[in-house]
């Protein structure tokens, strides 16, 4: 049952690809050549000029995915981001990210933790199946660690049960 | 009674406070008294000159025997005479006073820096003297000295072992983002002393003591990702024992010390694992698409007890040790999650409620009896004395998070706030073998 979401989950984030912030489906970069040895990374090709589109681009500058209580699906509303940093570390085989994955304070810390991983593994699954390599994607989990807000109603605990992209290399 | 009690609490607090090396003090509020506790009086004990005096020895020991909830010390002002030793005691006095017991002391310099407190307990009814002793220690040291009186004069009294001379650890937050900032604490039993055991800018949590009180085991962030390290709190000393890919979280020592139950996720999914501290090879215990976490060993070594929220939401569930076996325990509650054992193994405290609320509660297991024991919306992290007479557990007040301490009835809290900042993840330790 949940792999059949995860399933679900990562079939939807692949068709959300080709709806991202209205560029067209991206094309595979040709595989890198081998040279004796020496491997070549072909010259970039792809929807994005360089790293400065990280800061540029209005759906590469999103970066994080907010869950419902104890959930771990994506929202449709998340599938472009999701899809457009697939896209990119795509055309960006050396660029890497980690998918840090948080909970809301209600419950304890060491299970949150669990539930902060989960959530990252969703995404992570789901980047993946949008077209990045597993290599590209580490998940860390912080559970209840890391609040972006302390206060004790539902309109806080929403906005800490997330997942944050943090790009540790760019290309 | 307790405005006074509170005024004298505030007036050490605030002595202590003063001084710099004490600026992460715990703060002390008894919110809620015990009238069927035993009345005992501990009468201001006498202090020859060159004693420390800045530290009352009768004080902390009153202050124990409150704390617990088995005792009600009488309140200073309501002590009228001040017999120093057994024969000197007017006993009419203390019986019109209501009391049960009585204690009496002196606190010696016995020179080279170290101080002797002398003490007594009779019984007001009969007269009879219980107890006739001496403990000795580092000047320094004076309010361990006064635990260990308040420990004597508790096992005489009820005849199970005193835990006040012992230490807790917990883990202190500051700031937000950048700015954030952790510490691995450890104090004495009451907060006094806090010492920083670890520091970093990345979460630390899930303290656990070793047997034999002297090394922690912890999960860090520091590298990025979490590990497990245990470190040796006497010398700093420390190491990693799990950094693999995922969660490496919720140490728990084996009784004997020579194992390591942990939560380990490999990146896919936390299961319960035991360590073998010598080898460091790896058991897998628990095997399930489930989060299982916070094990905690029974006394005995033969069964580990964690959270798992295999059946939809956590709950409390049984292993043996050595894998096999698995039953859930806990059906009262919406959710319960991170028990601790008391050390003959009968009760079970663990966070307890829905998604919105939760407090401590204790499971009784020969009765299955279920009593909640704490008042608060957030409560969690509960952790037993070595003689299960009391537990600290963490609590949410406002948007800043403090620690209690209750007896084990429910009946006694005792609030314990740092200056500024968040404690969080108390864990009671063991006995406390001297010469720590």
């Amino acid at each position: 049952m949940k792999n059949l979401r995860v399933l679900l989950t990562t079939v939807a984030a692949t068709a959300a690809l080709a709806a991202c912030s209205g560029k067209k489906a991206v094309k595979p970069p040709p595989p890198p050549v081998d040279n004796g040895g020496v491997t070549t990374a072909p010259a970039q090709s792809g929807p994005y000029s360089g790293p400065e589109a990280l800061d540029k681009d209005s759906c590469l500058r999103q970066r994080v995915i907010y869950f419902d209580l104890d959930k771990t699906e994506i929202h449709s509303e998340f599938q472009a981001q999701i899809a457009c940093h697939a896209a990119y570390l795509r055309q960006f085989p050396g660029a890497k990210v980690t998918l840090e994955g948080n909970a809301d304070e209600r419950g304890t810390r060491d299970y949150n933790q669990g539930l902060g991983e989960r959530r990252g593994n969703s995404v992570s699954s789901a980047v993946a199946a949008a077209g990045a390599s597993t290599s590209q994607l580490n998940v860390v989990s912080y559970g209840e660690e890391k609040p972006v807000c302390r206060e004790h109603n539902e309109e806080c605990w929403q906005k800490n049960r997330r997942v944050e992209i943090v790009y540790t290399s760019k290309q | 009674m307790h405005t006074r009690f509170i005024t004298r609490l505030a007036a050490l607090a605030l002595a202590i406070c003063a001084a710099p090396l004490f600026a992460q003090s715990l703060t002390l509020e008894i919110p809620n008294g015990n009238a069927s506790a035993i009345p005992v009086a501990v009468v201001p004990f006498a202090t020859q000159t060159g004693a420390p005096g800045d530290t009352s020895v009768s004080d902390i020991v009153g202050n124990d025997l409150n704390r617990c909830g088995q005792f009600r010390a009488l309140p200073k002002a309501d002590i009228v005479e001040s017999p120093a030793r057994g024969s000197e005691i007017k006993f009419p006095t203390w019986r019109l006073l209501k009391q049960d017991y009585i204690v009496v002391g002196r606190v010696v310099d016995s020179g080279a820096g170290e101080v002797k407190v002398e003490f007594e307990l009779y019984t007001v009814g009969d007269q009879k003297n219980l107890l006739s002793s001496a403990i000795a220690g580092q000047r320094s040291d004076i309010r361990g000295v006064a635990h260990r009186v308040a420990d004597a004069v508790y096992e005489k009294i009820t005849g199970v072992r005193g835990a006040f001379d012992t230490r807790i650890a917990y883990v202190t937050a500051k700031g937000t983002g950048n700015n954030a900032s952790y510490a691995l604490m450890v104090a004495d039993s009451d907060g006094y002393g806090p010492q920083q055991v670890v520091t970093s800018r990345q979460p630390l949590l899930s303290p656990a003591w070793s047997p034999d009180g002297r090394k922690l085991a912890y999960e860090s962030f520091e590298r990025g990702s979490s590990a497990i390290y245990i470190q040796d709190i006497g010398t700093g000393a420390r190491e990693v024992v799990s950094a693999r890919k995922g969660i490496n979280g919720a140490p728990a020592f084996s009784p004997d010390g020579s194992r390591l139950a942990l939560s380990l996720s490999n990146g896919v999914n936390p299961d319960i694992y035991v360590m073998d501290l010598g080898s460091r090879a790896l058991t897998q215990i628990t095997r399930n698409y489930a989060i299982d976490t916070e094990p905690v060993w029974a006394p005995d070594g033969a069964t580990i007890y964690f959270t798992s929220d295999r059946g939809g939401k956590p709950q409390i569930y049984q292993v043996a040790a050595g894998g096999g076996g698995e039953s859930r325990v806990t059906f009262t509650g919406d959710q319960n999650a991170k028990a601790t054992i008391s050390w003959d193994g009968k009760k079970i405290a663990m966070s307890q409620g829905n998604k919105n609320m939760y407090h401590i509660a204790v499971l009784d297991r020969a009765s299955g009896s279920n009593t909640p024991i704490s008042t608060g919306n957030f409560d969690e992290s509960p952790s037993f004395a070595p003689n299960a007479s009391m537990l600290l557990y963490a609590a949410t007040e406002g948007s800043r998070d403090v620690l209690y301490a209750v007896s084990a009835d429910g009946r006694v809290r005792q609030r314990l706030v740092l200056a500024d900042g968040d404690v969080r993840t108390p864990a009671w330790g063991p006995y406390r073998q001297r010469g720590q």
